[in-house]
């Protein structure tokens, strides 16, 4: 059995070192994820936000999607704890 | 937990006076800086999660300083989590009141019209509304979750 997850194990990770064969080059501009939207976000972001850091202008209005449901995953979290663990005196 | 508990109970660590005094000093310039944390974070590395995980850390530095009733007497327990469900809330709240003023959800620019300052400027606002919410909610969780990890969850003895 342990044979078998150890090839298992082999096989997954080849068939993954092949996946990113395709991948462009470390830090390459022409990269699909460089061209795509970072340079409206660099180009962009203070005009349209007036926040001077683009981080919090991604993170709290590009993104705020992705944050809300961060904030919703720390709030289940402590609530998770609380159910769980807190008895009323 | 148990062991620690009992540990750090043989150890005189909650009695004494240079730590104590430290903590006291300390307190309040910890909990001002994550209060600039989170306001600054326009203009600086930081953010709600960071501002309120300082803020968060300050109530926990003095449960381990003190004691748990200390750190119990200091943030009440139904404050804390009032503050949380507040943040979450104005986070959403925020979202759902861009929805229901006429733009996209999360669209912060559509609240010009509750408030006229600017598209613009409050797609600034916007975030830093946002942002207080964040590190509203962090802060009361991450209290939260110290208090019942270390008591054993019925916040009476502990630490």
């Amino acid at each position: 059995m342990k044979a078998l997850a150890f090839v298992a194990t082999l096989v997954t990770g080849a068939i993954l070192l092949y996946g990113t064969m395709d991948f462009p080059a470390w830090g390459d501009p022409q990269a699909p994820a460089s061209v795509h939207l970072s340079t409206h976000y660099i180009e962009e972001a203070v005009a349209e936000t007036h926040v001077p850091n683009i981080v919090t202008a991604v993170l709290g209005d590009y993104r705020g999607y992705d944050t809300m449901f961060e904030t919703i995953v720390i709030y289940c979290a402590g609530l998770a704890v609380v159910s769980v663990l807190r008895r009323s005196r | 937990m148990k062991i620690l508990q009992e540990r750090i109970k043989h150890t005189k660590f909650g009695e004494s006076l240079i730590i104590e005094t430290a903590i006291r000093i300390m307190v309040p310039f910890i909990q001002l800086f994550g209060l600039y944390v989170i306001v600054h974070g326009h203009y600086s590395p930081g953010g709600g999660f960071q501002g309120g995980v300082i803020l968060g850390a300050s109530f926990i530095l003095i449960g381990l300083g003190y004691d748990f009733k200390t750190s119990l007497s200091r943030m009440q327990e139904k404050t804390n989590i009032i503050l949380g469900n507040l943040g979450a809330l104005l986070y959403t709240g925020v979202a759902i009141l861009c929805a229901l003023m006429g733009g996209l959800f999360l669209d912060y620019s559509a609240l010009d019209k509750l408030i006229p300052m600017g598209p613009i400027e409050w797609r600034s606002f916007g975030i830093f509304l946002v942002e207080v919410g964040v590190g509203l909610a962090v802060m009361s969780i991450m209290v939260s979750l110290f208090w019942d990890l270390c008591s054993g969850g019925d916040l009476d003895e502990g630490l």
